[in-house]
């Protein structure tokens, strides 16, 4: 969907301020919450893209106008209600409802470092024919879904060349809707910086895309 | 005030107000910017924590062993040790640019937000710079997790439009006839950023190249450092 998230090429959003030396976390719930977010996640209650795409729904002005672990917060809050993890009620409370029965975590400590070394692969084995190949041009489609897409306001209708194929991925405009995975090839995508931005960019300058097959029709 | 009655929309306007205010720029600044953070999100987050401890959703020793993960186990020294290696190391800098996954993975760099790696080689005709303009994807494993900035509307939104005047906010100048190419982290594929070897490091070991390679350069908002005349060859 054209949310808030979709920032590339916006111009007024000020000053870049890195921090000097910056700590991982600033407070501890920082971590608590990045930490809660991740061993929730292990109950697959949802997939990478539902994820995303809940906090892409949060409301506008409270996605630009919080941080990064504010926002993390607000989207654990909406997937948990959403997914009948717990009610918005034992969320405001802070303790589970009357009569609740007690569930296992799936995600115990002698299990992290599995988890962790295992990471989340999104790549399928699955034999899927590439629809393009290195060196052809490509034009991304002027697409404009209500839902989950990872196709880029300020890329669409453009014309680029593949560089790379980097081999089957599941696609998160379906799997946002659990619609299915759709696996298919993801590349490199390569655009001129003028193609994108006009003559005020640099002639040499490019931006490098990554696109899956449905996001591309031949130029 | 009774923070537990509020709802969420009136703790992020709260929230808007500490936000909204520019990230600081001294750690004199950092500290008077933390205080005005909301409290409340602490008493949130420990009061949520409380509730998924008491229906087993989730384990706090599990918690406890991510936390360690992302402070300690993972962080730029990593990505530091594969730039090193692959100065140091020819053959090895072929397959880090061939085969990045496995390369890193070689190294122990392996877990989730390193999946899928691709390292781009910085060159006297190329400069490259990662963005991810739709949130905040990063190499954790060997980068760990991103600093405020690289998640943070300014950069996420002009990366990709100014990549020149983002470089220069960082102190980069990059000449006009060579290319700055920026790699937005649309799919689940990581980038890390090889930067060129700096002049003078001749005969430097691995551990001394490593000392040299800074977080920014991996990212491509910066160089690595030159080598101080102690540890010149």
């Amino acid at each position: 969907m054209n949310g808030p998230h979709d920032m590339g090429g916006m111009q007024t959003f000020g000053p870049i301020r890195p921090e000097k030396d910056e700590p991982v976390f600033h407070a501890r719930w920082e971590g608590r919450i990045m930490a809660i977010f991740a061993a929730l996640g292990t109950w697959q209650k949802w997939n990478l893209d539902v994820s995303r795409q809940t906090r892409e729904l949060l409301p506008p002005a409270q996605y630009v106008s919080l941080n990064y672990h504010q926002l993390r917060y607000a989207q654990v809050v909406e997937l948990i209600a959403q997914n009948g993890l717990a009610t918005r009620a034992e969320i405001e409370r802070g303790r589970p409802a009357k009569g609740t029965t007690k569930a296992v975590p799936p995600l115990t400590a002698d299990k992290v470092p599995s988890y962790w070394t295992a990471g989340s692969p999104k790549s399928r084995t699955v034999a899927v024919e590439p629809k393009f190949r290195a060196g052809q041009r490509v034009r991304t489609r002027n697409m404009n879904p209500t839902t989950h897409t990872r196709l880029p306001r300020y890329a669409r209708g453009r014309v680029g060349i593949i560089e790379q194929d980097h081999g089957v991925f599941v696609l998160p405009d379906t799997n946002a809707q659990r619609l299915g995975e759709n696996p298919q090839h993801v590349y490199s995508v390569r655009f001129l910086a003028r193609e994108l931005w006009g003559e005020q960019a640099n002639p040499k300058d490019t931006v490098i895309i990554s696109m899956w097959d449905d996001y591309l029709e031949l130029a | 005030m009774d923070v537990t009655r509020r709802d969420f929309l009136t703790t992020a306007a709260t929230a808007a107000s500490g936000a909204a205010v520019p990230a600081p720029a001294s750690p004199a600044d950092a500290d008077h910017d933390h205080q005005a953070l909301p409290s409340d999100l602490t008493l949130r987050v420990k009061s949520l924590e409380s509730l998924l401890v008491e229906k087993g959703l989730v384990s706090r020793p599990a918690l406890d062993a991510l936390v360690d993960i992302y402070e300690h186990k993972i962080g730029p020294r990593n990505g530091a040790r594969v730039v090193a290696k692959a100065w140091s190391d020819p053959e090895y800098k072929r397959r880090l640019l061939t085969n990045s996954d496995q390369a890193i993975a070689e190294l122990g760099f392996v877990g989730q937000q390193g999946e899928h790696m691709v390292v781009v080689e910085n060159t006297p005709a190329v400069h490259n710079m990662v963005v991810c303009t739709l949130c905040s994807c990063y190499p954790w494993p060997t980068l760990g997790l991103p600093p405020l900035w690289y998640k943070s509307a300014p950069y996420r939104s002009r990366a990709v439009i100014d990549p020149r005047g983002v470089l220069r906010e960082f102190g980069v100048d990059i000449p006009e006839d060579v290319e700055v190419r920026v790699w937005d982290s649309t799919a689940e594929i990581r980038f890390l950023v090889l930067p060129e070897r700096p002049a003078g490091t001749e005969g430097l070991s691995e551990d001394a190249l490593a000392a040299l390679v800074t977080r920014n350069s991996m990212i491509g908002t910066g160089k690595p450092l030159a080598p101080g005349l102690g540890t010149k060859p």
